[in-house]
């Protein structure tokens, strides 16, 4: 496939107020893509109809050649989608290793079975992926005991356990310390290029190191898109972010 | 240990006790598999019904009807009874799965008040308020103690399937979508068919209740369709604790101990179930017997810090 | 004792045909009281979704407002000789019952949904024994006001004029809510909180008065309903049990927080009850069933919800 995720002439309005107006853009396979623009520019809404967590009003979402728009979200999900949210939304109550299960679960055939015991075998599996993210000696802790920065970690990891083949991070190194930031910003860099990433992040330094390609949004609309060169020199980012 | 104790304990039974309390314990067996059922929805699965009496009473009611009608043995009617109690589970869990929450709730109601409505009035397949008598108990388990032994042996069974549901993989992706039903979905799971299919095993418990109901009571009524009765069941998760398996079945058996002693005392069971909830919901919203665990230790630790 | 007066809704269906074959004159009956069943059940349900769509609160005592209003009628008329007044102190009686109820015990449960659901159902079990304590097991018909004793003749047939005036009424009690709702601060701060609560208490509007106003109204309008429905059900135990199944259905038909919702459901439910208690007797509640199902099978917020129930 030419494109890893395809967004066509999307829309999407809530009441009277377009959030979305005719967004379209393609990320190409293994490509790191960034989404910025001011708060309100439609970034998370644009997650979620992409995730299937909310319903479009017009326009396609085509997934590594499929066109997903019909699709429930956790059918996307099947189809190689994975994402982290900007608040984070793990199971609380659950152990770490727990978490993690849950995810890998989501896509085994196993989430079916009503009778076997839900054995060491999974949490094996999910302490492989703690391993991979470091985090493998805080396994059997409550999710409520972990640092705000772990729990990030967690959250990403929960994405990458899926094998995902586009993951969509959500502001991921929102509220981190600098050093939560710069161990953040080493997961992401290390993903493998078999994962197609698009990423929504604030933090424009960190951000632009582990950017290929920017889409600026603004009121719901593309405005600027290109190389990192491109959108930093362009006039109309400028205006919107300084205002002149 | 514990529970080699209690198996024993449970088993000796009939040998220490009087007829009177024999038949209590096959009551509370029968109810604590009714609140177990409902919890699996509630306590596990997050959604709180009001019309768990439905499947009790259709697998009730279609069993008296096969064997009274129809003239067909326990053989047959049993499972048909719970075939068609779970088919209704099937069908009402369809609908009232459109919604969440408070919705799914006034719809679990709606449509058990509906099934209700109609066992008063279809009076020429229910006989209406007279009820259906003179039914039979099956294996002609006619005398306390054997009836007795028979739904200690349903009850264990049903309480370790359920207890086997919610320690699989499918029970821990069901507690998933009580608390992060965003959460699951986004990982691959598919949370209405998780509920559904809960739903509909929940519903399957509570028709295996309603037949041990009809056969102990030999009789059926349309009140068991009733919403005191899907309440009642409530009351005792509520009163047990919905975070274990064995909560609801202490809920259920102080539920049946108080209506069984209470009633004797006091005149007005409505009045007091009524109280009841309020009481409990008001003071120890997590369940009586923690709630109580609760109070309890602060007393005590004002105590040891008084002396 | 039960079944009696669970008949008084049954028979009603057959009050003035008599129970003989559908003719013209059935039809027309049967309409009328269609129409004076959806009447009743508009100022039970309206109220009911006002609270559910204001406060998500399931209220479960709904029921037991309605016949407590009917049977504090009976008490006041033997006062009070007038109906319409009796309705009124009816009403208001039940409403300050409700207000206590809202502000002393389902407002600490704020956020506890399903604990307010089983306060309700507390309270309804109480008040429902309280009634069986006070007021004796028997059904207790209200009369019917003197001058709307006499049929109204038009066209050729007999309408029972109390009907009549109860749809009337109804309609009268349908267009000042609906004034209330869109002409009145009030109703504008109602219409807000039912919208998104949030934006509603950012803006300012004072919550807890708007809610124990709102379950105060509700009630009141039960417990009204009630007395104005005792020429014509009559005031019975199990009363409660009977209407609150009907407001339940009335409020998944036509949505949750909508006034126009609770019109239109409760005449849908009040003709398809009351024709399937005419034609089908016996299978009433399963004739009921069928138009909820419909509805929320392809609209699941009601058809004209505001809210997601």
């Amino acid at each position: 496939m030419d494109t890893a995720l395809q967004i066509r002439n999307l829309r999407k309005s809530f009441g009277g107020l377009p959030a979305i107006s005719d967004v379209s853009l393609e990320v190409a396979p293994g490509e790191r893509r960034l989404i910025i623009g001011p708060n309100g520019a439609g970034k998370t809404t644009l997650f979620n109809l992409v995730t299937g967590d909310l319903p479009r009003d017009a326009g396609n979402i085509v997934l590594f050649g499929k066109d997903v728009t019909h699709l429930a979200a956790h059918h996307r999900v099947h189809r190689g989608l994975a994402r982290t949210y900007q608040i984070i939304t793990l199971f609380a109550k659950d152990t770490l290793e727990h978490n993690i299960a849950l995810s890998l679960l989501g896509l085994s055939k196993l989430r079916w079975s009503a009778f076997r015991s839900f054995d060491e075998g999974l949490y094996g599996e999910a302490r492989a992926v703690l391993a991979r993210v470091g985090l493998e000696h805080l396994a059997k802790k409550g999710i409520a005991e972990v640092a705000y920065g772990d729990k990030r970690r967690v959250e990403i990891a929960m994405a990458l356990a899926q094998k995902p083949r586009v993951l969509l991070l959500d502001e991921p190194l929102a509220g981190l310390s600098r050093e939560e930031r710069a161990t953040v910003k080493r997961l992401i860099a290390g993903i493998p290029r078999e994962v197609t990433v698009v990423m929504i992040e604030h933090d424009m330094d960190t951000a632009l190191d582990l950017a290929e390609r920017i889409t600026v949004l603004h009121y719901g609309r593309v405005i600027v898109e290109g190389t990192r060169a491109e959108v930093v020199a362009d006039p109309k980012t400028r205006e919107i972010y300084l205002g002149h | 240990m514990k529970l080699a104790a209690l198996a024993l304990m449970l088993v000796a039974f009939p040998f220490i006790a009087g007829e009177f309390y024999v038949n209590l314990a096959s009551q509370i067996f029968i109810f604590a598999i009714f609140a177990a059922s409902i919890n699996l929805l509630l306590g596990y699965g997050g959604l709180a019904t009001l019309g768990h009496a439905s499947y009790l009473g259709v697998a009730a009611y279609t069993s008296a009807l096969l064997g009274l009608k129809l003239g067909l043995g326990h053989w047959i009617a049993a499972p048909a009874a719970l075939l068609c109690a779970t088919l209704m589970a099937c069908m009402f869990g369809l609908i009232a799965l459109r919604a969440t929450g408070l919705g799914f709730l006034m719809l679990t109601l709606a449509l058990s008040q509906v099934l209700w409505g109609t066992a008063y009035r279809w009076v020429a397949l229910t006989d209406g308020d007279n009820g259906l008598r003179g039914l039979s108990r099956p294996f002609h388990l006619d005398d306390a103690a054997s009836f007795y032994y028979f739904a200690l042996a349903v009850t264990a069974a049903s309480l370790w399937l359920m207890a086997r549901f919610v320690g699989s993989p499918f029970g821990a992706a069901l507690r998933g979508t009580r608390d992060q039903p965003r959460r699951m979905s986004a990982l691959g799971h598919n949370v209405w068919l998780i509920r559904w299919i809960t739903f509909v095993y929940a519903g399957f418990w509570g028709a295996v209740s309603g037949l041990l109901f009809v056969y102990y009571h030999k009789y059926i009524h349309p009140i068991s369709l009733s919403l005191t009765n899907s309440a009642e069941g409530l009351l005792a998760v509520i009163a047990g604790g919905s975070g274990t398996l064995g909560g609801p079945v202490v809920g259920a058996a102080i539920v049946m101990l108080l209506k069984n002693y209470v009633s004797t005392y006091v005149e007005r069971w409505n009045t007091l179930l009524g109280l009841v909830f309020v009481l409990i919901v008001v003071f120890m919203p997590e369940g009586v017997v923690p709630g109580a665990r609760r109070i309890f230790s602060r007393w005590t630790r004002r105590f040891r810090s008084a002396t | 004792m039960i079944a009696c007066g669970r008949r008084s809704i049954v028979l009603w269906a057959y009050s003035c045909a008599g129970g003989h074959l559908p003719s013209l004159q059935f039809w027309v009956i049967q309409t009328l009281n269609s129409l004076a069943l959806g009447a009743l059940l508009f100022l039970l349900a309206a109220g009911f979704s006002l609270i559910f769509g204001l406060m998500r609160i399931a209220n479960l005592t709904h029921g037991a407002l309605f016949m407590l209003g009917a049977y504090l009628g009976v008490s006041i008329l033997k006062v009070v000789p007038n109906l319409w007044i009796a309705a009124l102190l009816g009403g208001l009686a039940v409403a300050a019952f409700g207000g206590l109820l809202e502000r002393f015990i389902l407002r600490k449960l704020a956020g506890n949904i399903l604990g307010q659901v089983l306060v309700t159902l507390g309270f309804a079990y109480i008040i429902a024994d309280l009634c069986l304590v006070l007021w004796g097991g028997d059904p207790i018909p209200i009369p019917t006001p003197q001058f709307l004793q006499q049929p109204l003749r038009v066209a050729g047939f007999a309408f029972p004029a109390y009907r009549v005036a109860v749809v009337v009424l109804s309609a009268l009690v349908g267009i000042a809510l609906h004034l209330l709702m869109e002409r009145t601060r009030l109703g504008a701060m109602i219409r807000a909180g039912v919208d998104d609560m949030q934006m509603a208490r950012a803006v300012g509007i004072p919550i807890s008065k708007l809610f124990t106003l709102v379950f105060c109204l509700g009630a009141g309008l039960a417990g009204a309903g009630g007395v104005i429905g005792g020429p014509i059900m009559s005031a019975y135990p199990g009363l409660d049990a009977d209407m609150l199944p009907l407001a339940l259905i009335v409020v998944i038909l036509g949505g949750v927080g909508s006034l126009a919702g609770a019109f239109a459901g409760s005449f849908i439910t009040g003709f398809v009850y009351t024709f399937g208690v005419a034609l089908f007797p016996q299978l009433a509640y399963v004739i009921l069933f069928l138009p909820m199902i419909f509805v929320i099978a392809f609209r699941p917020r009601g058809l004209f919800g505001k809210v997601a129930a």
